[in-house]
């Protein structure tokens, strides 16, 4: 029952879509459009996404994640995170499960963030689609002003956050 | 994959509520209030609208095409994009599952803050 109860506000926006487009009501169909839009793209990204922390759950040892973009892994930990983050693709809310993945194998806090920053504004694949649209001076610019200002955001969330016993829970 | 399951709920909640805002605001509405010599307003108004959602780059990118074509300048596109792909109100939901609320809140408005500086340094390059 309770399993039905967390899905009965999607299914009452579905029917509401479906009679949308039953009686041609255009901003019912407007928004269908819309979502049928982010459905499609979660439900390609976001099953791929999970079999990567799936295989990089069971593949990549603890020690490795430590040692590479641990607590003591200083710039080239840093440099390694980011670089993680820019070669995926997807969604935001398609990373917060690969960052509690990362915590969990010994990722710092700080890197942890930084790959939050990373991923969501300079992913590589993005970047040509960004200089396609907005050119390519535009989308250099961005990048390279964006990039320090989330490495210092990743620096600031550790500072505040060191002794708050923080974690990155699994929902 | 249990995780992604327990996810979906919320995660098809948080795609409702972007569609529907998605639908709310626009096109026209935004390049009136953002557009030309929209000034601060102009600034606060990309900020808040792209706070809203996370929105990813393939769609972004295009949205920020045309808005540059009706004239918005590009110091306020930079707020736009890195607002709309850095912070999301409408996204808290699944964020706070995996951090809670007082990191997500904290990641988000430290986002927001970042997205206004990088859109004042743009501003001075372009």
């Amino acid at each position: 029952m309770k399993k039905i109860q967390k899905y009965i506000f999607p299914i009452v926006f579905l029917i509401l879509i479906g009679l949308s487009y039953l009686f041609d009501f255009a901003a019912g169909e407007k928004i269908g459009i819309n979502f049928w839009m982010f459905f499609k793209e979660m439900i390609l990204f976001l099953p791929l996404m999970f079999i990567l922390i799936g295989l990089f759950d069971v593949w990549v040892p603890r020690e490795r994640i430590q040692k590479h973009i641990g607590q003591e892994s200083g710039w080239k930990g840093t440099g390694l995170v980011i670089l993680l983050a820019t070669l995926q693709a997807g969604p935001l809310y398609g990373a917060f499960p690969f960052a509690y993945i990362l915590w969990k194998k010994g990722c710092s806090i700080r890197n942890v963030f930084i790959y939050l920053g990373a991923f969501s504004t300079i992913k590589i694949p993005m970047l040509t689609f960004e200089i396609g649209f907005l050119g390519l001076k535009f989308s250099l610019l961005r990048t390279l002003i964006t990039l320090p200002i989330f490495i210092l955001i990743g620096y600031l969330m550790e500072w505040y956050l060191k002794d708050k016993d923080f974690e990155v829970k699994q929902p | 994959m249990t995780m992604f399951l327990k996810l979906l709920p919320v995660l098809i909640i948080m795609l409702v509520l972007v569609s529907v805002a998605l639908f709310l605001i626009p096109n026209e509405t935004l390049i009136k209030y953002i557009g030309e010599g929209s000034g601060i307003k102009g600034w606060v108004t990309a900020a808040l609208i792209g706070s809203i959602a996370l929105i990813p780059g393939f769609i972004a990118y295009p949205l920020c095409g045309i808005l540059i074509d009706n004239g918005v300048a590009y110091s306020v596109i930079a707020v736009f994009i890195t607002t709309l792909m850095m912070t999301g109100f409408l996204t808290l939901p699944v964020e706070v599952k995996f951090f809670g609320w007082k990191v997500s809140v904290i990641r988000n408005l430290a986002s927001l803050v970042a997205a206004l500086f990088i859109g004042l340094i743009m501003g001075f390059f372009l």
